[in-house]
Protein backbone atom coordinates (compact mmCIF):
# COMPACT_ATOMS: atom_id res chain seq x y z
CA UNK A 1 0.00 0.00 0.00
CA UNK A 2 1.34 3.25 -0.42
CA UNK A 3 0.45 6.48 1.45
CA UNK A 4 -1.97 8.85 0.28
CA UNK A 5 0.43 11.70 0.13
CA UNK A 6 -0.16 15.64 -0.73
CA UNK A 7 0.19 14.89 -4.70
CA UNK A 8 -2.35 12.33 -4.67
CA UNK A 9 -4.76 14.93 -3.03
CA UNK A 10 -3.30 17.76 -6.13
CA UNK A 11 -4.52 15.28 -8.61
CA UNK A 12 -7.94 14.34 -6.86
CA UNK A 13 -8.25 17.97 -6.96
CA UNK A 14 -6.85 19.08 -10.75
CA UNK A 15 -9.48 16.10 -12.26
CA UNK A 16 -12.43 18.16 -10.11
CA UNK A 17 -11.41 21.15 -11.77
CA UNK A 18 -11.43 19.81 -15.00
CA UNK A 19 -14.32 18.01 -14.73
CA UNK A 20 -16.15 21.00 -13.37
CA UNK A 21 -14.38 23.39 -16.24
CA UNK A 22 -15.60 21.25 -18.78
CA UNK A 23 -19.30 20.72 -17.32
CA UNK A 24 -19.46 24.69 -17.46
CA UNK A 25 -18.29 25.12 -21.07
CA UNK A 26 -20.58 22.18 -22.51
CA UNK A 27 -23.45 21.73 -20.41
CA UNK A 28 -26.81 23.21 -21.44
CA UNK A 29 -29.13 22.47 -18.26
CA UNK A 30 -28.27 25.35 -15.79
CA UNK A 31 -29.02 23.11 -12.66
CA UNK A 32 -25.99 21.08 -13.65
CA UNK A 33 -23.87 24.24 -14.87
CA UNK A 34 -24.28 24.95 -10.78
CA UNK A 35 -23.31 21.73 -10.02
CA UNK A 36 -20.45 21.86 -11.88
CA UNK A 37 -19.59 25.17 -10.62
CA UNK A 38 -19.80 23.89 -6.91
CA UNK A 39 -17.48 20.92 -8.22
CA UNK A 40 -14.61 23.44 -8.76
CA UNK A 41 -15.09 25.04 -5.32
CA UNK A 42 -14.67 21.73 -3.52
CA UNK A 43 -12.03 21.09 -5.91
CA UNK A 44 -10.71 24.27 -4.31
CA UNK A 45 -11.39 23.02 -1.11
CA UNK A 46 -9.31 19.83 -1.53
CA UNK A 47 -6.42 22.29 -2.53
CA UNK A 48 -6.76 24.32 0.39
CA UNK A 49 -6.94 20.87 2.96
CA UNK A 50 -4.06 19.19 1.77
CA UNK A 51 -1.63 22.27 2.01
CA UNK A 52 -3.19 22.98 5.49
CA UNK A 53 -2.04 19.44 6.34
CA UNK A 54 1.38 19.58 4.60
CA UNK A 55 2.42 22.82 6.05
CA UNK A 56 0.54 22.04 9.76
CA UNK A 57 -0.91 25.27 9.29
CA UNK A 58 -4.51 25.82 10.54
CA UNK A 59 -5.08 29.00 7.75
CA UNK A 60 -6.16 26.64 5.33
CA UNK A 61 -8.57 24.93 6.88
CA UNK A 62 -10.90 28.12 8.30
CA UNK A 63 -10.47 29.16 4.30
CA UNK A 64 -12.21 26.06 3.18
CA UNK A 65 -15.28 26.87 5.58
CA UNK A 66 -15.37 30.21 4.52
CA UNK A 67 -15.23 28.63 0.82
CA UNK A 68 -18.27 26.29 1.95
CA UNK A 69 -20.04 29.45 3.54
CA UNK A 70 -19.72 31.36 0.37
CA UNK A 71 -20.63 28.36 -2.09
CA UNK A 72 -24.22 28.02 -0.02
CA UNK A 73 -24.28 31.93 -0.84
CA UNK A 74 -23.86 31.22 -4.26
CA UNK A 75 -25.95 28.63 -4.53
CA UNK A 76 -29.20 30.12 -2.62
CA UNK A 77 -28.34 33.50 -4.88
CA UNK A 78 -28.25 31.23 -8.14
CA UNK A 79 -30.99 29.11 -7.62
CA UNK A 80 -33.75 32.07 -6.90
CA UNK A 81 -32.30 34.03 -9.91
CA UNK A 82 -32.92 30.51 -11.60
CA UNK A 83 -36.34 30.53 -10.07
CA UNK A 84 -37.18 33.99 -11.22
CA UNK A 85 -36.20 33.34 -14.86
CA UNK A 86 -38.26 30.29 -14.69
CA UNK A 87 -41.50 32.45 -13.47
CA UNK A 88 -40.98 34.04 -16.43
CA UNK A 89 -40.03 31.96 -18.97
CA UNK A 90 -40.21 28.56 -18.52
CA UNK A 91 -36.98 26.79 -19.05
CA UNK A 92 -33.66 25.88 -17.02
CA UNK A 93 -31.86 25.64 -20.85
CA UNK A 94 -28.70 28.17 -21.11
CA UNK A 95 -29.33 27.66 -25.27
CA UNK A 96 -32.59 29.04 -24.56
CA UNK A 97 -31.68 32.28 -23.13
CA UNK A 98 -31.14 34.48 -25.78
CA UNK A 99 -33.45 37.44 -25.76
CA UNK A 100 -29.88 39.52 -25.19
CA UNK A 101 -27.32 37.89 -27.82
CA UNK A 102 -24.41 35.78 -25.73
CA UNK B 1 -4.92 43.40 31.44
CA UNK B 2 -3.75 42.68 27.87
CA UNK B 3 -5.66 44.73 25.77
CA UNK B 4 -8.35 42.32 23.64
CA UNK B 5 -7.33 41.36 20.73
CA UNK B 6 -10.46 41.20 19.11
CA UNK B 7 -11.96 44.20 20.24
CA UNK B 8 -8.65 46.66 19.68
CA UNK B 9 -9.99 50.16 19.27
CA UNK B 10 -7.62 51.19 16.52
CA UNK B 11 -8.49 48.08 14.45
CA UNK B 12 -12.10 48.87 14.64
CA UNK B 13 -11.06 52.38 13.81
CA UNK B 14 -9.49 51.42 10.25
CA UNK B 15 -12.56 48.88 9.67
CA UNK B 16 -15.19 51.86 10.62
CA UNK B 17 -16.58 52.36 7.16
CA UNK B 18 -17.30 48.64 6.20
CA UNK B 19 -19.02 48.83 9.98
CA UNK B 20 -21.23 50.95 9.12
CA UNK B 21 -22.19 50.51 5.79
CA UNK B 22 -22.89 46.67 6.68
CA UNK B 23 -24.66 47.97 10.11
CA UNK B 24 -26.68 50.47 8.01
CA UNK B 25 -27.85 47.77 5.46
CA UNK B 26 -29.37 45.41 8.03
CA UNK B 27 -31.32 48.11 9.30
CA UNK B 28 -32.78 48.78 6.22
CA UNK B 29 -33.73 45.29 6.09
CA UNK B 30 -35.17 45.44 9.68
CA UNK B 31 -37.03 48.78 9.20
CA UNK B 32 -38.48 47.48 6.06
CA UNK B 33 -41.48 45.55 7.55
CA UNK B 34 -42.26 48.06 9.57
CA UNK B 35 -42.09 51.17 7.83
CA UNK B 36 -45.01 51.99 4.88
CA UNK B 37 -43.86 50.81 1.69
CA UNK B 38 -44.90 54.11 -0.17
CA UNK B 39 -42.00 55.81 1.87
CA UNK B 40 -39.54 55.05 -0.67
CA UNK B 41 -37.29 58.00 0.16
CA UNK B 42 -36.95 56.99 3.53
CA UNK B 43 -34.18 54.25 2.64
CA UNK B 44 -32.38 55.69 -0.68
CA UNK B 45 -31.80 58.96 1.91
CA UNK B 46 -30.36 56.96 4.74
CA UNK B 47 -28.17 55.34 2.19
CA UNK B 48 -26.98 58.68 1.19
CA UNK B 49 -26.26 59.34 4.63
CA UNK B 50 -24.69 56.25 5.41
CA UNK B 51 -22.41 56.50 2.38
CA UNK B 52 -21.14 60.52 3.33
CA UNK B 53 -21.14 59.10 7.08
CA UNK B 54 -18.64 56.21 5.73
CA UNK B 55 -16.56 58.38 3.46
CA UNK B 56 -15.97 60.84 6.79
CA UNK B 57 -14.63 57.49 8.04
CA UNK B 58 -12.27 56.00 5.75
CA UNK B 59 -10.68 59.61 5.59
CA UNK B 60 -10.87 59.71 9.62
CA UNK B 61 -9.22 56.35 9.24
CA UNK B 62 -6.32 57.66 6.93
CA UNK B 63 -5.73 60.29 9.57
CA UNK B 64 -3.95 57.03 12.15
CA UNK B 65 -2.99 54.87 8.90
CA UNK B 66 -1.52 51.04 9.22
CA UNK B 67 -2.99 47.30 8.97
CA UNK B 68 -5.65 46.24 11.10
CA UNK B 69 -6.19 42.43 12.61
CA UNK B 70 -2.72 41.50 12.04
CA UNK B 71 -1.79 42.67 9.19
CA UNK B 72 -5.66 41.23 7.37
CA UNK B 73 -6.60 44.63 6.12
CA UNK B 74 -4.67 47.62 5.36
CA UNK B 75 -5.11 51.15 5.40
CA UNK B 76 -3.07 52.81 3.37
CA UNK B 77 -3.21 56.16 0.49
CA UNK B 78 -3.84 53.47 -1.77
CA UNK B 79 -7.03 51.73 0.07
CA UNK B 80 -8.33 55.17 1.27
CA UNK B 81 -8.23 56.41 -2.44
CA UNK B 82 -10.41 53.45 -3.43
CA UNK B 83 -12.65 53.47 -0.12
CA UNK B 84 -13.54 56.84 -1.21
CA UNK B 85 -14.11 56.14 -5.01
CA UNK B 86 -16.15 53.33 -4.22
CA UNK B 87 -18.49 55.17 -1.72
CA UNK B 88 -18.41 57.92 -3.71
CA UNK B 89 -20.30 55.99 -7.15
CA UNK B 90 -22.44 54.63 -4.18
CA UNK B 91 -23.94 57.89 -3.54
CA UNK B 92 -23.79 59.16 -7.30
CA UNK B 93 -26.01 55.57 -7.96
CA UNK B 94 -28.12 56.14 -5.13
CA UNK B 95 -29.51 59.90 -6.57
CA UNK B 96 -30.12 58.64 -10.10
CA UNK B 97 -32.12 55.46 -8.89
CA UNK B 98 -34.76 57.39 -6.54
CA UNK B 99 -37.01 58.56 -10.36
CA UNK B 100 -36.00 55.57 -11.92
CA UNK B 101 -37.62 52.93 -8.99
CA UNK B 102 -40.71 55.07 -8.83
CA UNK B 103 -40.71 54.74 -12.74
CA UNK B 104 -40.50 51.46 -12.22
CA UNK B 105 -42.52 50.96 -9.41
CA UNK B 106 -40.30 48.85 -7.80
CA UNK B 107 -39.33 47.86 -4.23
CA UNK B 108 -36.55 50.72 -3.06
CA UNK B 109 -35.33 48.84 0.72
CA UNK B 110 -33.74 46.05 -0.53
CA UNK B 111 -32.01 47.81 -3.73
CA UNK B 112 -30.68 50.09 -0.77
CA UNK B 113 -29.33 47.48 1.51
CA UNK B 114 -28.00 44.99 -1.43
CA UNK B 115 -26.08 48.29 -2.34
CA UNK B 116 -25.16 49.08 0.96
CA UNK B 117 -23.83 45.47 1.28
CA UNK B 118 -22.10 45.48 -2.22
CA UNK B 119 -20.52 48.83 -1.60
CA UNK B 120 -19.15 46.78 1.84
CA UNK B 121 -17.57 44.45 -0.17
CA UNK B 122 -15.87 46.52 -2.66
CA UNK B 123 -14.55 48.67 0.40
CA UNK B 124 -12.93 45.36 1.87
CA UNK B 125 -11.65 44.84 -1.32
CA UNK B 126 -10.12 48.00 -1.22
CA UNK B 127 -8.61 47.93 2.05
CA UNK B 128 -7.64 44.24 1.52
CA UNK B 129 -4.05 42.61 2.20
CA UNK B 130 -4.95 39.41 2.36
CA UNK B 131 -5.74 37.06 0.35
CA UNK B 132 -8.98 35.36 2.00
CA UNK B 133 -10.21 39.03 3.13
CA UNK B 134 -9.92 39.97 -0.70
CA UNK B 135 -11.79 36.70 -1.54
CA UNK B 136 -14.39 37.51 1.05
CA UNK B 137 -15.03 41.36 -0.35
CA UNK B 138 -15.02 40.33 -4.03
CA UNK B 139 -17.94 37.50 -2.62
CA UNK B 140 -19.80 40.10 -0.36
CA UNK B 141 -19.64 42.70 -3.61
CA UNK B 142 -20.41 39.71 -6.27
CA UNK B 143 -23.37 38.51 -4.76
CA UNK B 144 -25.03 41.36 -4.17
CA UNK B 145 -24.24 42.80 -7.51
CA UNK B 146 -25.72 39.55 -8.72
CA UNK B 147 -29.45 40.01 -7.59
CA UNK B 148 -29.11 43.82 -8.24
CA UNK B 149 -28.77 43.36 -12.13
CA UNK B 150 -32.03 40.97 -12.00
CA UNK B 151 -33.71 43.37 -9.65
CA UNK B 152 -36.51 44.44 -12.05
CA UNK B 153 -37.45 40.49 -11.64
CA UNK B 154 -40.38 40.55 -13.77
CA UNK B 155 -38.23 41.85 -16.37
CA UNK B 156 -37.13 38.99 -18.64
CA UNK B 157 -34.13 41.08 -20.07
CA UNK B 158 -33.10 41.60 -15.96
CA UNK B 159 -33.95 37.84 -15.27
CA UNK B 160 -31.12 36.58 -18.56
CA UNK B 161 -29.18 39.63 -17.32
CA UNK B 162 -28.97 38.51 -13.84
CA UNK B 163 -28.24 34.33 -14.72
CA UNK B 164 -25.29 35.12 -17.26
CA UNK B 165 -23.74 37.31 -14.37
CA UNK B 166 -24.19 34.86 -11.43
CA UNK B 167 -22.95 31.83 -14.26
CA UNK B 168 -19.92 33.76 -15.70
CA UNK B 169 -18.94 35.22 -11.63
CA UNK B 170 -19.20 32.01 -10.12
CA UNK B 171 -17.28 30.49 -12.35
CA UNK B 172 -14.34 33.13 -12.73
CA UNK B 173 -14.63 32.93 -8.80
CA UNK B 174 -13.51 29.19 -8.98
CA UNK B 175 -10.64 29.84 -10.99
CA UNK B 176 -9.63 33.16 -8.70
CA UNK B 177 -9.97 30.52 -5.63
CA UNK B 178 -7.86 27.83 -7.21
CA UNK B 179 -5.34 30.40 -7.57
CA UNK B 180 -5.30 31.59 -3.99
CA UNK B 181 -4.83 27.33 -2.80
CA UNK B 182 -2.23 27.23 -4.96
CA UNK B 183 -0.40 30.60 -3.75
CA UNK B 184 -1.03 28.91 -0.08
CA UNK B 185 0.53 26.05 -0.93
CA UNK B 186 3.56 27.30 -2.35
CA UNK B 187 4.30 29.97 -0.09
CA UNK B 188 2.27 28.49 3.23
CA UNK B 189 0.27 32.06 3.70
CA UNK B 190 -2.09 34.22 2.53
CA UNK B 191 -1.42 37.11 3.69
CA UNK B 192 -0.06 39.30 0.33
CA UNK B 193 3.34 40.82 2.31
CA UNK B 194 4.51 37.48 3.43
CA UNK B 195 3.91 36.09 0.00
CA UNK B 196 6.37 38.93 -1.66
CA UNK B 197 8.30 38.05 1.40
CA UNK B 198 8.24 34.53 0.48
CA UNK B 199 8.45 34.80 -3.62
CA UNK B 200 11.49 37.18 -3.41
CA UNK B 201 13.12 35.41 -0.78
CA UNK B 202 15.99 32.35 -0.24
CA UNK B 203 13.32 29.44 -0.10
CA UNK B 204 11.09 30.78 -2.98
CA UNK B 205 8.92 28.13 -4.79
CA UNK B 206 8.94 27.62 -8.69
CA UNK B 207 8.82 30.51 -10.71
CA UNK B 208 6.51 28.56 -13.15
CA UNK B 209 4.41 27.07 -9.60
CA UNK B 210 4.10 31.19 -8.80
CA UNK B 211 3.12 31.82 -12.22
CA UNK B 212 0.46 29.35 -12.73
CA UNK B 213 -1.62 30.56 -9.68
CA UNK B 214 -0.47 34.18 -11.05
CA UNK B 215 -2.51 33.24 -14.57
CA UNK B 216 -5.37 31.72 -12.66
CA UNK B 217 -6.14 34.58 -10.54
CA UNK B 218 -5.52 36.40 -13.33
CA UNK B 219 -8.35 34.81 -15.34
CA UNK B 220 -10.60 35.27 -12.20
CA UNK B 221 -10.16 39.35 -11.62
CA UNK B 222 -10.15 39.91 -15.99
CA UNK B 223 -13.67 38.61 -15.35
CA UNK B 224 -14.25 40.99 -12.57
CA UNK B 225 -12.72 44.12 -14.54
CA UNK B 226 -14.85 42.92 -17.78
CA UNK B 227 -11.01 42.53 -19.72
CA UNK B 228 -10.97 40.48 -22.82
CA UNK B 229 -10.77 38.09 -23.35
CA UNK B 230 -13.29 37.14 -20.14
CA UNK B 231 -15.58 40.36 -21.34
CA UNK B 232 -18.13 38.47 -23.09
CA UNK B 233 -20.67 38.77 -19.93
CA UNK B 234 -20.56 42.57 -20.04
CA UNK B 235 -22.77 43.56 -22.84
CA UNK B 236 -25.84 41.42 -21.74
CA UNK B 237 -25.57 42.45 -18.01
CA UNK B 238 -25.34 45.92 -18.60
CA UNK B 239 -27.78 45.97 -21.18
CA UNK B 240 -30.06 43.98 -19.84
CA UNK B 241 -29.87 44.65 -15.97
CA UNK B 242 -31.66 47.91 -14.42
CA UNK B 243 -29.80 51.34 -15.99
CA UNK B 244 -28.60 53.04 -12.13
CA UNK B 245 -27.65 49.16 -11.14
CA UNK B 246 -25.52 49.18 -14.97
CA UNK B 247 -23.94 52.50 -13.92
CA UNK B 248 -22.88 50.91 -10.44
CA UNK B 249 -21.60 47.70 -11.88
CA UNK B 250 -19.77 49.39 -14.71
CA UNK B 251 -17.64 51.46 -12.23
CA UNK B 252 -18.01 50.07 -8.38
CA UNK B 253 -16.91 46.66 -8.66
CA UNK B 254 -14.74 47.20 -11.51
CA UNK B 255 -12.88 50.03 -9.36
CA UNK B 256 -12.43 47.66 -6.34
CA UNK B 257 -11.79 44.50 -8.72
CA UNK B 258 -8.63 46.78 -10.36
CA UNK B 259 -7.13 47.71 -7.13
CA UNK B 260 -7.23 43.97 -5.92
CA UNK B 261 -5.88 43.19 -8.95
CA UNK B 262 -2.96 46.21 -8.69
CA UNK B 263 -2.15 45.50 -5.04
CA UNK B 264 -2.17 41.34 -5.88
CA UNK B 265 0.31 41.38 -9.05
CA UNK B 266 2.31 44.45 -7.81
CA UNK B 267 3.41 43.13 -4.34
CA UNK B 268 3.01 38.90 -4.24
CA UNK B 269 3.42 38.68 -7.69
CA UNK B 270 5.71 41.51 -8.79
CA UNK B 271 8.99 39.95 -8.43
CA UNK B 272 7.39 37.46 -11.50
CA UNK B 273 6.35 40.77 -12.95
CA UNK B 274 8.20 39.51 -16.49
CA UNK B 275 6.03 36.29 -16.82
CA UNK B 276 2.71 38.32 -16.49
CA UNK B 277 4.03 40.95 -18.13
CA UNK B 278 3.05 39.76 -21.81
CA UNK B 279 -0.25 38.31 -20.92
CA UNK B 280 -1.76 42.19 -19.63
CA UNK B 281 -0.40 43.50 -22.37
CA UNK B 282 -2.45 41.09 -24.85
CA UNK B 283 -5.30 41.73 -22.57
CA UNK B 284 -4.83 45.45 -22.40
CA UNK B 285 -4.85 45.25 -26.16
CA UNK B 286 -7.79 43.14 -26.82
CA UNK B 287 -9.85 44.36 -24.45
CA UNK B 288 -9.03 48.25 -26.62
CA UNK B 289 -9.52 46.72 -29.73
CA UNK B 290 -12.87 44.48 -28.86
CA UNK B 291 -14.78 47.51 -26.79
CA UNK B 292 -13.73 50.17 -29.36
CA UNK B 293 -14.43 48.11 -32.63
CA UNK B 294 -18.03 46.60 -31.51
CA UNK B 295 -19.39 49.55 -29.49
CA UNK B 296 -19.01 50.71 -33.09
CA UNK B 297 -21.62 48.19 -34.41
CA UNK B 298 -24.04 49.05 -31.57
CA UNK B 299 -27.59 50.93 -31.43
CA UNK B 300 -28.34 50.19 -28.21
CA UNK B 301 -26.59 52.81 -26.13
CA UNK B 302 -26.36 50.31 -22.85
CA UNK B 303 -24.66 47.95 -25.21
CA UNK B 304 -22.36 50.62 -26.52
CA UNK B 305 -21.73 51.90 -23.07
CA UNK B 306 -20.62 47.81 -21.84
CA UNK B 307 -18.27 47.37 -24.87
CA UNK B 308 -17.22 51.25 -23.61
CA UNK B 309 -16.55 49.96 -20.70
CA UNK B 310 -14.54 46.79 -21.79
CA UNK B 311 -12.43 49.26 -23.89
CA UNK B 312 -11.51 51.82 -20.71
CA UNK B 313 -11.25 48.37 -18.88
CA UNK B 314 -8.24 47.60 -21.42
CA UNK B 315 -6.52 51.72 -21.54
CA UNK B 316 -6.60 50.62 -17.54
CA UNK B 317 -4.57 47.24 -18.21
CA UNK B 318 -2.44 49.57 -19.96
CA UNK B 319 -1.54 51.06 -17.19
CA UNK B 320 -0.99 47.47 -15.43
CA UNK B 321 1.14 46.81 -17.88
CA UNK B 322 3.81 49.40 -17.38
CA UNK B 323 4.55 47.53 -13.64
CA UNK B 324 5.69 50.73 -12.34
CA UNK B 325 4.35 53.24 -9.35
CA UNK B 326 3.77 55.88 -12.22
CA UNK B 327 1.42 53.19 -14.05
CA UNK B 328 -0.29 52.42 -10.87
CA UNK B 329 -1.01 56.22 -9.83
CA UNK B 330 -2.32 56.64 -13.31
CA UNK B 331 -4.45 53.61 -13.27
CA UNK B 332 -5.69 55.22 -9.95
CA UNK B 333 -6.36 58.58 -11.84
CA UNK B 334 -8.21 57.29 -14.61
CA UNK B 335 -10.58 54.87 -12.70
CA UNK B 336 -11.85 57.98 -11.04
CA UNK B 337 -11.90 60.16 -13.84
CA UNK B 338 -13.74 57.12 -15.61
CA UNK B 339 -15.80 56.24 -12.52
CA UNK B 340 -17.48 59.93 -12.41
CA UNK B 341 -17.99 60.38 -16.71
CA UNK B 342 -19.51 56.95 -16.83
CA UNK B 343 -21.40 56.65 -14.11
CA UNK B 344 -22.80 60.32 -15.47
CA UNK B 345 -23.73 58.98 -18.98
CA UNK B 346 -25.32 55.94 -17.61
CA UNK B 347 -27.59 58.62 -15.25
CA UNK B 348 -28.69 59.90 -18.65
CA UNK B 349 -29.68 56.66 -19.93
CA UNK B 350 -31.72 56.41 -17.00
CA UNK B 351 -33.76 59.13 -16.80
CA UNK B 352 -34.29 58.97 -20.77
CA UNK B 353 -35.19 55.35 -21.00
CA UNK B 354 -38.71 55.79 -19.26
CA UNK B 355 -41.28 53.12 -17.94
CA UNK B 356 -40.22 49.77 -18.72
CA UNK B 357 -36.64 50.83 -19.96
CA UNK B 358 -38.40 51.16 -23.57
CA UNK B 359 -36.01 53.80 -25.17
CA UNK B 360 -32.52 52.72 -25.06
CA UNK B 361 -31.19 53.28 -29.01
CA UNK B 362 -28.94 55.89 -29.96
CA UNK B 363 -31.89 57.37 -31.89
CA UNK B 364 -33.89 58.10 -28.86
CA UNK B 365 -31.39 60.43 -28.07
CA UNK B 366 -32.45 62.47 -31.12
CA UNK B 367 -32.96 66.20 -30.01
CA UNK B 368 -32.33 65.67 -26.80
CA UNK B 369 -31.06 69.25 -26.69
CA UNK B 370 -34.20 71.34 -27.60
CA UNK B 371 -36.20 69.36 -25.09
CA UNK B 372 -33.92 69.19 -22.09
CA UNK B 373 -30.53 71.02 -22.46
CA UNK B 374 -29.13 70.71 -19.24
CA UNK B 375 -29.29 67.07 -19.98
CA UNK B 376 -27.81 67.16 -22.80
CA UNK B 377 -24.71 69.35 -21.72
CA UNK B 378 -24.17 67.20 -19.29
CA UNK B 379 -23.84 64.30 -21.33
CA UNK B 380 -21.85 65.67 -23.86
CA UNK B 381 -19.28 66.83 -20.97
CA UNK B 382 -18.90 62.66 -20.03
CA UNK B 383 -19.00 61.81 -23.69
CA UNK B 384 -16.30 64.17 -24.35
CA UNK B 385 -14.48 63.16 -21.39
CA UNK B 386 -14.97 59.21 -22.62
CA UNK B 387 -13.17 60.45 -25.58
CA UNK B 388 -10.68 61.79 -23.93
CA UNK B 389 -10.48 65.87 -24.82
CA UNK B 390 -8.62 68.21 -23.06
CA UNK B 391 -10.05 69.89 -19.87
CA UNK B 392 -11.63 66.65 -18.96
CA UNK B 393 -10.71 64.26 -16.61
CA UNK B 394 -10.82 61.07 -19.26
CA UNK B 395 -8.24 63.84 -21.23
CA UNK B 396 -5.49 63.63 -18.44
CA UNK B 397 -6.31 59.95 -18.05
CA UNK B 398 -5.42 58.33 -20.95
CA UNK B 399 -2.50 61.19 -21.04
CA UNK B 400 -1.11 59.75 -17.74
CA UNK B 401 -1.68 55.72 -18.44
CA UNK B 402 0.41 56.74 -22.31
CA UNK B 403 3.20 58.47 -20.32
CA UNK B 404 3.53 55.54 -17.60
CA UNK B 405 3.40 53.10 -20.67
CA UNK B 406 6.10 55.15 -22.57
CA UNK B 407 8.58 55.48 -19.48
CA UNK B 408 8.09 51.33 -19.45
CA UNK B 409 8.55 51.49 -23.06
CA UNK B 410 5.42 49.85 -24.11
CA UNK B 411 6.03 51.82 -27.46
CA UNK B 412 3.58 49.63 -29.23
CA UNK B 413 1.07 49.10 -26.93
CA UNK B 414 0.95 52.94 -26.76
CA UNK B 415 0.36 53.38 -30.26
CA UNK B 416 -2.09 51.35 -30.73
CA UNK B 417 -3.86 52.48 -27.63
CA UNK B 418 -3.82 55.99 -29.29
CA UNK B 419 -5.58 54.71 -32.37
CA UNK B 420 -8.25 52.88 -30.28
CA UNK B 421 -8.78 56.36 -28.75
CA UNK B 422 -9.67 57.50 -32.51
CA UNK B 423 -11.46 54.96 -33.17
CA UNK B 424 -13.89 55.57 -29.90
CA UNK B 425 -14.30 59.44 -30.53
CA UNK B 426 -16.27 58.46 -33.51
CA UNK B 427 -19.36 56.57 -31.77
CA UNK B 428 -19.26 58.90 -28.79
CA UNK B 429 -19.58 61.71 -31.70
CA UNK B 430 -22.19 59.91 -32.81
CA UNK B 431 -24.75 60.45 -29.75
CA UNK B 432 -23.64 64.17 -29.60
CA UNK B 433 -24.46 64.53 -33.38
CA UNK B 434 -28.10 62.46 -32.84
CA UNK B 435 -28.66 65.13 -29.54
CA UNK B 436 -27.88 68.10 -30.95
CA UNK B 437 -28.62 67.86 -34.90
CA UNK B 438 -31.51 65.68 -34.89
CA UNK B 439 -35.30 66.83 -34.03
CA UNK B 440 -36.67 65.59 -31.34
CA UNK B 441 -38.13 62.26 -30.97
CA UNK B 442 -40.77 60.19 -28.88
CA UNK B 443 -38.19 59.46 -26.67
CA UNK B 444 -36.57 63.06 -25.78
CA UNK B 445 -40.70 64.91 -25.64
CA UNK B 446 -41.80 62.14 -23.00
CA UNK B 447 -38.78 62.45 -21.00
CA UNK B 448 -39.90 63.88 -17.21
CA UNK B 449 -38.84 66.75 -16.02
CA UNK B 450 -35.75 66.83 -13.53
CA UNK B 451 -36.24 66.28 -10.18
CA UNK B 452 -33.45 67.53 -7.93
CA UNK B 453 -32.19 64.51 -6.53
CA UNK B 454 -31.50 63.90 -10.35
CA UNK B 455 -29.93 66.86 -11.06
CA UNK B 456 -27.30 66.47 -8.06
CA UNK B 457 -26.52 63.07 -10.08
CA UNK B 458 -25.76 64.91 -13.20
CA UNK B 459 -23.82 67.83 -11.50
CA UNK B 460 -21.68 66.10 -9.33
CA UNK B 461 -20.49 63.84 -11.99
CA UNK B 462 -19.75 66.10 -14.10
CA UNK B 463 -17.93 68.33 -11.59
CA UNK B 464 -15.72 65.28 -11.17
CA UNK B 465 -14.90 65.14 -14.45
CA UNK B 466 -14.15 68.43 -14.98
CA UNK B 467 -12.19 69.92 -11.65
CA UNK B 468 -9.80 66.31 -12.47
CA UNK B 469 -9.95 67.83 -16.11
CA UNK B 470 -8.58 71.17 -15.11
CA UNK B 471 -6.89 70.69 -11.79
CA UNK B 472 -5.56 67.19 -12.10
CA UNK B 473 -2.45 67.63 -9.78
CA UNK B 474 -4.87 67.31 -6.68
CA UNK B 475 -5.66 63.76 -7.30
CA UNK B 476 -2.97 62.71 -9.26
CA UNK B 477 -0.48 63.95 -6.52
CA UNK B 478 -2.51 61.66 -3.77
CA UNK B 479 -2.17 58.83 -5.85
CA UNK B 480 1.60 59.09 -6.82
CA UNK B 481 2.17 59.13 -3.18
CA UNK B 482 0.17 56.14 -2.72
CA UNK B 483 1.35 54.08 -5.35
CA UNK B 484 3.97 52.27 -3.50
CA UNK B 485 1.91 49.17 -2.47
CA UNK B 486 5.21 46.72 -1.72
CA UNK B 487 5.30 47.60 2.09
Amino acid sequence: MHPVTTVHYLALSAALLLIGTVGVLTRRNIVVILMSIELILNAVNINLIAFSHAWHNVGGQVFAIFVITDAVAEAAVGLGILIALFRNKETVQADEIDLLKW
Amino acid sequence: MPASPIFNPTDLIRFLPEIILTAMGTLIMVLDPLLNRRESKVYGTLSLATLLAAILAAIYAYSDAGPAFGGMLIVDGFATFFRVLVLGVGILTILPSFSFLKRQQAETSEFHALLLFSIAGQSIMAAANDLIIIFIGLEISSIASYILAGYLRDDKRANEAALKYFLLGSFATGFFLYGVALIYGETGSINLSVVHAVVTGPDAPLPVMVGLAAALMFVGLAFKVSASPFQIWAPDVYQGAPTPVSAFLSAGPKAAAFAIFLRIFMTAFAPIGHAWAPLVWASALLSMTIGNFAALLQTNVKRMLAYSSIAHAGYVMVALASRSEVGIAAAMFYLAAYACMNVGAFAVVSHLSGKGERYQSIEDFAGLAQKQPFVAAMLSIFLLSLIGVPLTGGFFGKFYIFKAALESHLVWLTVLGLLNSAVAAYYYLRLLVMMYFRDPGEAASSAEPLTPAFSAALILPAIGTLVLGIFPGWVLDFAGRSASLVK
